[in-house]
């Protein structure tokens, strides 16, 4: 297992959620947390993987999506179990949906 | 023929998730969640073993409201590590169970989908199991029901498969399986001979939600789906009536299946099992809808 | 006047001659039209000779699996120097023939499951191999300069005229028997039964010479069978993007699919997520496929008019021969399939193909070669190329001609689109700097990379990132930066040049989902009209008879 941490500035996000929770602990699966944080333009996000050694790709990944969204003022939780680039990215889209949009 | 309805939205049990469970069976907004995921730790039993746990340590419990009646209820999450009970898991659910006890809802729904006891937390979890029992018990003994749904990718195996026929009732999908001990572990202690457990027709066709209405063990059959199971649920609760576990009852119940025992012995197959209950053709049944089979179980000898 | 041509030094017909003195070989050890199984081994030792050019069914799915074992079975003696000509190279028996020392040469499509032992064959130097073809190519040089000396083929039954009845899996089987027959060759077929009368008539007695009732029916392989129950949401989520983005903006009506996930899933949403946004009809009304189960929901939709098939798929032999109105059926109810004519469907009268790769470079060229295995292509390049000698118009084939060549634009286009998620299992990125290909070019002495579909033919390429328009891309620079720019997180993909991969974006060459009005979100299970085999045999009313295998009940 590998814990990593990253923070990243982003537009703020306005929630309609307290929390949102997508995903689950399973193979090739992940879960994601959000809630709010602290300050309004930064997103912290922190990592627990079941593969090591795919930093570089994890914090490419967020990147890009605090880059393409306002995740300003929020705070992310994962529990990966390996899952693929595409899979966090759709897991990210669905998280943030039900944080900002409220849940599906 | 029974064609699926091509347009609609069909949402899985099966498939879904634990949370994508209740949120489908319960009425609109009613769910609320005990100790959700951001006030909880993942195990850490897990950590210490470098596995990565889930915030709610694969179960959810709350309260909502099912077709207006107040529940607690308790979803197992079997996409992580099968389900099993855990230290944490188990005692989420104890607690919910003794807080059913005092509040007095008017049941008790358990989505069970686990494999049973969680072997990384060797003895936290079998102890968690037996008092999950336990506590079940002391639940319908304070006049709560506690309904068993079942239809999760894991089943209900092993301690939970117990505690799934300790529940007032259980309402299954065909796709949910129930047993004691699981098919792997079957063949892995009496051979390949004795039960093939890659042979998946075959698991089905002595687990699954199928057979186990024919024979009685639960008590509806649902479709694979949140809105029947939902249905089920509701109907089998507005003409709930239900005597506290007495000696006698548990006695008498005991006999029965003492002598179903006897009668199936031998028995290799659910196809004999259903041929024996009187099925005229029992190789349709896995082919059969739900209607059908709840058609043909009314019409089988008593 | 010029003199008469001088006759070779046998005559004009030679082949003829040849074939009358191999036929006597047969009747001299007693062999007549029908031969008993236990005599297969004198047959071909008598009828084969040295260096001879022999064509092996094998088909995708059915396989001359009994006279490839006898074939392999042979003296090495007697029968040597053999130059195989045939489709595909399924069975551990094709390999044999040259561990054994009785075949040298091979011209081939498709080798699958045997890639591996072919690649040691060829750094051990047991093996030449003429080309790795495509199918109609294949078929194209059977006419040409790889005509059989003698075929071995496999049919379901014959009468006792001879007459062939090859049952839905007909294949290659009619290309292989007219190149052969016609030209002074010898035919030879393996049959599961001997009846008095047969269904229909597949080959005609005349075009064939021995008849053997193998010991076990052929081998077929269930190559089409995707369960629904393994597709994944990012698949559901690319499937949404290729209907949205693709299928309906060009109207797609004719096409082909390749055999992966990605397509089953875009089958598979057919009567759900295309119906609803009323592309019923619309789209994908006619195909050149195999008979995929997972296209029994949209069949049943009312979404499909017309399927003609390569080969059939164990399983739907009932299903089909109950839709005859879609699938190509004979009078006896049975389809008829024929690879050649289908790869010709697939090839000129298609607007477009769709399939998957395992490895795409910054040209756009992809490949399924990977190191230590030879495993050629199949039909993929047929159906993944730009007919140049199409003239008919189509919607489709209009809007991707304008695209690329400009309003002015002459010709049309077909559409060639290539789905690939970024990464394969173990991180494995899909885009590369540089195609395995290459490599195994250099350890095979290979004159030529194995590229299955060339960059140039690729009109769009879809990933869980968005669709990458190459059609729009006006420079090798564009081309580059609009793959990087859907590459993700694959190297490739971040080191793109950001600003100008906005700027494809902003032109409307490379969509996000988000540009298409997708909401990931969506993208679940839930859409599918069938999420396992069991829901499919629903559909399909108990027509469809899934092989054991892929049953759970």
């Amino acid at each position: 297992m590998e814990t990593l941490e990253f923070r990243f500035k982003a537009a703020s996000a306005t929630p309609a959620a307290g929390t949102a929770l997508c995903g689950v602990v399973g193979s090739g699966n992940l879960e994601i947390l959000i809630r709010p944080g602290e300050p309004a333009d930064t997103c912290q996000v922190s990592v627990r993987t079941s593969a090591r050694g795919f930093g570089r790709i994890w914090e490419a990944v967020i990147g890009e999506f605090a880059a393409r969204h306002p995740v300003g003022g929020t705070r992310i939780d994962i529990n990966d179990m390996g899952a693929t680039p595409a899979v966090v990215s759709l897991r990210l889209s669905q998280a943030l949906g039900d944080y900002t949009g409220g849940a599906r | 023929m029974n064609a699926p309805q091509p347009l609609a939205l069909r949402r899985s049990w099966f498939e879904a998730t634990a949370r994508a469970r209740l949120q489908a069976l319960l009425d609109p907004r009613s769910f609320q969640e005990f100790l959700p995921p951001e006030t909880s730790q993942p195990s850490p039993h897990l950590a210490v073993l470098d596995i990565p746990g889930a915030f709610d340590d694969g179960v959810i419990i709350g309260a909502g409201r099912l077709d207006g009646r107040e529940v607690l209820v308790i979803a197992q999450e079997g996409q992580f590590m099968g389900g099993a009970v855990g230290e944490i898991h188990g005692a989420k659910i104890v607690g919910l169970l003794k807080r059913a006890q005092r509040d007095k809802p008017a049941a008790v729904l358990f989505l069970a989908d686990s494999g049973g006891v969680r072997l990384h937390e060797a003895n936290a979890g079998l102890i968690a199991i037996s008092e999950i029992m336990r506590a079940v018990l002391d639940t319908r003994a304070a006049g709560v029901p506690v309904l068993a749904l079942v239809g999760g990718s894991c089943g209900a195996f092993g301690g939970m498969g117990i505690v799934t026929r300790l529940c007032s009732a259980v309402i299954m999908s065909e796709e949910g399986r129930l047993a004691l001990s699981g098919p792997e572990v079957i063949e892995t202690v009496a051979g390949v001979e004795e039960f093939d457990s890659k042979d998946r027709a075959l698991v089905w066709r002595v687990t699954g939600g199928k057979h186990r209405y024919l024979t009685g063990d639960c008590a509806a059959l649902a479709e694979d789906e949140a809105a029947d199971f939902s249905r089920v649920a509701a109907q089998l609760l507005a003409s709930w009536q239900e005597e506290g576990p007495s000696l006698d009852a548990l006695r008498a119940e005991q006999a029965r299946l003492s002598q179903r025992r006897a009668r199936f012995a031998g028995l290799r197959d659910g196809l004999d099992v259903w041929a024996a209950l009187g099925v005229a053709d029992p190789a349709q049944v896995p082919l059969m809808d739900r209607d059908s089979l709840v058609e043909l179980k009314k019409g089988l000898p008593q | 006047m010029n003199a008469p041509h001088p006759s070779g030094p046998g005559g004009w017909d030679t082949r003829r001659q040849g074939r009358q003195r191999r036929l006597e070989r047969a009747a001299a050890i007693g062999l007549g039209r029908i031969v008993p199984a236990a005599r297969v081994v004198d047959l071909l030792e008598a009828v084969i000779e040295p260096g001879d050019r022999v064509c092996l069914e094998g088909n995708n799915q059915k396989q001359a699996d009994f006279l490839a074992e006898s074939l392999a079975d042979c003296s090495p003696e007697r029968l040597h120097d053999l130059h195989l000509v045939q489709s595909v190279l399924a069975l551990p028996s094709h390999v044999d023939l040259f561990e054994r020392g009785l075949a040298r040469r091979l011209d081939f499509s498709f080798s699958g499951p045997q890639g591996g032992r072919l690649a040691r064959l060829v750094q051990d130097r047991q093996i030449e191999i003429g080309a790795i073809h495509t199918y109609l190519e294949l078929f194209g040089r059977y006419f040409m300069d790889l005509t059989p000396k003698v075929s071995l083929i496999a049919a379901q039954s014959a009468d006792a005229a001879g007459n062939l009845y090859t049952g839905p899996n007909t294949e290659d089987t009619p290309a292989i028997v007219e190149a052969t027959a016609f030209k002074g060759g010898i035919v030879i077929a393996q049959v599961n039964e001997l009846k008095d009368s047969i269904p229909r008539v597949d080959v005609p007695a005349d075009w064939v010479d021995f008849v053997i009732v193998a010991p076990r029916p052929n081998y077929i392989e269930p190559l089409f069978t995707r369960d629904p129950a393994q597709i994944t949401e990012v698949q559901v989520l690319m499937a949404m993007m290729a209907i949205k983005g693709i299928y309906a903006e060009y109207e797609v009506k004719r096409l082909n699919h390749g055999i992966g996930f990605d397509t089953a899933a875009i089958e598979l949403l057919l009567p759900t997520y295309a119906a609803d946004l009323g592309l019923k009809g619309k789209i994908c009304t006619h195909w050149a496929l195999n008979p995929h189960p997972t296209l029994i929901p949209a069949i049943e939709a009312g979404c499909v008019e017309s399927v003609h098939s390569f080969g059939s798929e164990v399983g739907m032999e009932n299903y089909i021969a109950a839709r005859s109105d879609v699938f190509f059926t004979g009078a006896d109810g049975s389809m008829r399939s024929n690879r050649a004519f289908s790869q010709t469907a697939g090839l000129y009268a298609c607007d477009m193909f769709i399939g998957s790769t395992l490895q795409m470079d910054l040209a756009g060229n992809s490949s399924t070669a990977t190191l230590g295995r030879i495993t050629g292509f199949g039909g993929a390049p047929n159906m993944g190329s730009d007919p140049h000698g199409r003239r008919h118009a189509s919607a489709a084939w209009l809007k991707a001609g304008r695209e690329a060549g400009g309003a002015d634009a002459i010709r049309g286009r077909k559409l060639v689109v290539q789905m690939v998620e970024t990464f394969r299992e173990h991180m494995a990125p899909v885009f590369v700097e540089q195609l395995d290909a290459w490599k195994l070019k250099e350890s095979m002495g290979m004159e030529l990379p194995p590229i299955m579909i060339y960059g140039d033919d690729v009109s769009h390429v879809v990933t869980e990132e968005g669709i990458a328009n190459l059609l729009l891309c006006r420079s090798a620079e564009e081309r580059e930066q609009a793959l990087r720019g859907v590459a993700g997180f694959t190297p490739v993909g971040m080191a793109r040049d950001r600003r100008m991969v906005e700027n494809l974006r902003d032109r409307g060459i490379i969509r996000r989902p988000e540009d298409m009005g997708i909401d990931p979100r969506m993208a679940t299970r839930d859409l599918l009209a069938a999420r396992s085999v069991k829901d499919l045999v629903r559909w399909s009313g108990g027509l469809y008879a899934p092989p054991a295998r892929f049953r759970n009940w």
